[in-house]
């Protein structure tokens, strides 16, 4: 009930563009996806079945986008995607959830299914910084960061246990304020939801999230001498029954290709 | 030897105190079924940590708040829910059944979907809300009086329906008579109706109020979650599973033994459901 998911199903035939994505893959050092199966490794080697995929909540868009093309790229395969806060998707991970690879919105999380033993040698592959996003009128006229502090304005964050929450701790602690939300929400979706039907005035998001709302809100920049940033890292998990899909995914992400769609997103280099 | 031939002759005739092997076994799985999470709860419990982390402020504030909206939310539910109750059973008005089935709609509805359609009702930008935020200063969404709202409007159609059913059920001579003596029409419902429906009055009151007790979806989407103003036992023990499973079974613990102290509250009434008239 927790994880909000999506599904694609593996889609048209395969494309041209299907090739250059795989050469894509192939440029990563340990793209050798289909290496254990087949005597001719490389990258027509073919991929097939499910890999689901844990995502942090704030990469919804670009792993939606990602995961379609990478079916694209490998007709037969199929990425399953759950979203949530990345602390929920660890518990879920560490209790068995049959996940293949795991992208968290912060060392910490991804620290604690590793130290959990159902994940080892992550890789860092985007970064994302705080962003202030308010209703598109900004009724309570929020121009900066100090506005949140004030009484008067209604202000929704992230949970402090979940990255989104601890990156904005951060943030307010580096520009020395006091903010006090009215409510602290599961994850960055959910504050973002919160600012969309103008229930607060602000909610500060990641600045993928404004970009991903479109003109549903208004993005106010947080200037960088105070804002803070968290770190993503991937991994396939030990119990993945398809590595070979699951290393290919993950290998496709960092991929130039991969990077590409990232930082179309917003997402800032690791 | 007699006796025995007897015995079998009766096990022939269907002996009611005998179960068939055909329905024990599924029964002893379905009681299997419904006690295992119990006793998991109860076997995985940190007994060793459990006052440190009962001890914490966060969650004798998350449990005052439940209880003391859960009460709230049946208070509200019984002002409005036994008058709804009493027009749904006996007004002579046409489209009755229609409305009982809307109002009981929240019974089957997912909790999530009222908290979103009590957004869109009463938050800022709610078809109400948005009157009582511009005439009256007031928004519920964030506030301890919405996870109230939010609770009632779950909880109050379990007493609505209670209540109803007792009221069809209720013989009506009673109050014919005391309205042929000269009563009038609210003094029957105060002194013949509402005692006549008591302990379904009591039973709806505490369906009502376990269930506002339980209740999640609705607001954590309605009241959003802040410890000591929204944050519900159920919100602490679900965003508790996320980081520190270990306070999560603790605090299920704590409503595991709320719930279990209403059952035996109510021994009387549900314990012996089979010898109840």
């Amino acid at each position: 009930m927790t994880a909000r998911s999506s599904r694609r199903r593996g889609g048209a035939a395969a494309l041209a563009a299907a090739a250059l994505l795989l050469a894509g893959c192939g440029s990563s050092s340990t793209g050798d996806a289909g290496g254990s199966r087949g005597a001719s490794p490389g990258p027509s080697a073919r991929l097939t079945g499910t890999v689901t995929v844990f995502a942090a909540a704030s990469l919804q868009e670009a792993f939606t986008s990602l995961a379609h093309r990478f079916e694209t790229a490998h007709p037969g395969s199929r990425v399953v995607l759950g979203f949530g806060p990345s602390s929920g998707l660890a518990q879920q991970i560490l209790a068995g959830a049959p996940a293949d690879v795991f992208a968290a919105a912060s060392a910490k999380n991804m620290g604690q299914v590793v130290t959990g033993g159902t994940a080892a040698s992550p890789t860092t592959f985007v970064r994302n910084v705080m962003e202030i996003a308010v209703p598109p009128a900004n009724p309570a006229r929020v121009g900066g960061l100090r506005d949140l502090a004030a009484r008067r304005v209604k202000v929704a964050l992230c949970q402090p246990q979940v990255p989104c929450g601890a990156t904005a701790a951060k943030v307010f602690t580096n520009a020395n304020l006091r903010v006090t939300p009215v409510t602290a929400e599961v994850d960055v979706k959910s504050v973002l939801a919160k600012v969309t039907l103008g229930e607060v005035d602000a909610g500060v998001v990641y600045v993928t999230d404004v970009r991903a709302a479109g003109d549903k809100v208004r993005g106010i920049v947080i200037p960088p001498a105070v804002n803070a940033s968290t770190s993503y890292p991937i991994a396939v998990l030990k119990r993945s029954a398809n590595r070979a899909i699951a290393r290919a995914f993950v290998d496709f992400v960092l991929s130039p290709a991969g990077a590409a769609v990232l930082a179309a997103a917003g997402f800032a280099r690791p | 030897m007699t006796s025995r031939s007897g015995r079998q002759q009766r096990s022939r005739r269907a002996d009611p105190g005998v179960v068939p092997a055909a329905l024990a076994l599924p029964a002893l799985v379905g009681a299997l079924f419904l006690l295992v999470p119990l006793a998991g709860l109860l076997v995985r419990a940190p007994w060793r940590g459990l006052g440190n982390i009962l001890a914490d402020g966060q969650v004798v504030e998350a449990l005052r708040l439940s209880l003391v909206c859960a009460t709230a939310a049946t208070a509200v539910a019984l002002v409005l829910g036994v008058p709804l109750a009493w027009v749904l059973a006996r007004a002579p008005v046409r489209g009755v059944s229609v409305l009982r089935a809307l109002v009981t709609l929240p019974l089957v509805l997912p909790p999530v979907v009222g908290g979103v359609a009590l957004l869109l009702a009463f938050g800022r930008r709610g078809i109400l809300g948005a009157h009582l935020d511009s005439w009256f200063g007031v928004t519920l969404p964030f506030t301890t009086a919405g996870v109230i709202v939010a609770e009632t409007f779950v909880a109050m159609p379990f007493l609505v329906v209670t209540v109803e059913g007792a009221l069809r059920a209720a013989d009506r001579g009673y109050e014919e008579a005391a309205a042929t003596l000269g009563a009038s029409r609210l003094t029957v419902f105060r002194r013949v109706t509402l005692p006549l429906i008591g302990p379904a009055l009591v039973a709806g009151a505490v369906l009502c109020w376990a269930r506002a007790l339980g209740e999640f979806g609705a607001t954590i989407t309605f009241a959003g979650n802040f410890p000591g103003r929204t944050q519900t036992m159920p919100l602490a023990v679900y965003l508790a599973l996320e980081t520190d499973p270990e306070a999560a079974i603790a605090l299920s613990l704590v409503l595991l033994v709320v719930s279990v102290a209403l059952l035996a509250g109510l021994r009387d009434r549900w314990l012996r459901a089979g010898a109840a008239p």
